[in-house]
């Protein structure tokens, strides 16, 4: 199931992706 | 300079009316839609779709193109940023601001991209602006949807990581 079909799975996806990317911004900055 | 901060003003308000209007659509209209076509003897979804999307429509896409603008103009007038090391990740300038900023412009442009190229030309065919058979308004459907839910769950990421870029981003 693809979890954008549910608002749960769709905000649950974005708090994955923003805590993801906050990893990579950090590793990319060396901060 | 004093330009740029206005322009940061109306960066905001335009995010606010884009993003507003996208999460109304998502946690609003898609549910209230669906739920008036299952309602027997009720009056049904058409006045949405005939009176309010348009409406909402016109008002989502051409924020999103005032955002991007303004956010553009923003990142080359103050003497931070620059549009192309925002865009360039700030890669090798080791600057959290600018590569943080840079990930939200990124993540922006993604979805101004979904914004008129999935969305808009899809919803016209769903709510019969441009003809469309049922096949292609089934089809329609789904990729506006899809496209519109991965705004959401991009818009999450962005605004951590555009007001991240100047008050912080957590998990330090």
């Amino acid at each position: 199931m693809n979890p954008l079909d549910t608002v749960t799975g769709t905000l649950v996806a974005g708090l994955v992706l923003s805590v993801v990317l906050v990893y990579v911004a950090r590793a990319i900055a060396g901060a | 300079m004093e330009l740029a901060l206005f322009d940061r003003w109306l960066h905001i308000l335009a995010g606010v009316t884009w993003i507003g209007l996208l999460y109304y659509f998502n946690f609003v209209q898609a549910q209230a839609m669906g739920q008036a076509a299952a309602d027997e003897g009720g009056p049904g979804p058409a006045a949405i779709g005939k009176y309010i999307a348009p409406r909402a429509l016109l008002w989502f896409r051409w924020a999103a193109v005032v955002t991007w603008l303004t956010g553009a103009y923003y990142l080359e007038a103050v003497p931070q940023y620059s549009l192309s090391g925002a865009f360039m990740l700030g890669i090798g300038a080791a600057n959290l601001q600018l590569t943080s900023i840079g990930l939200g412009a990124w993540l922006g442009t993604i979805m101004l991209f979904n914004v008129w190229v999935l969305i808009w030309p899809n919803q016209k065919k769903i709510l019969g602006i441009v003809a469309a058979n049922d096949e292609e308004k089934a089809r329609a459907k789904r990729i506006a949807f899809l496209a519109s839910r991965s705004n959401v769950m991009m818009s999450l990421p962005m605004l951590l990581l555009m007001q991240g870029s100047v008050h912080g981003l957590p998990m330090g």
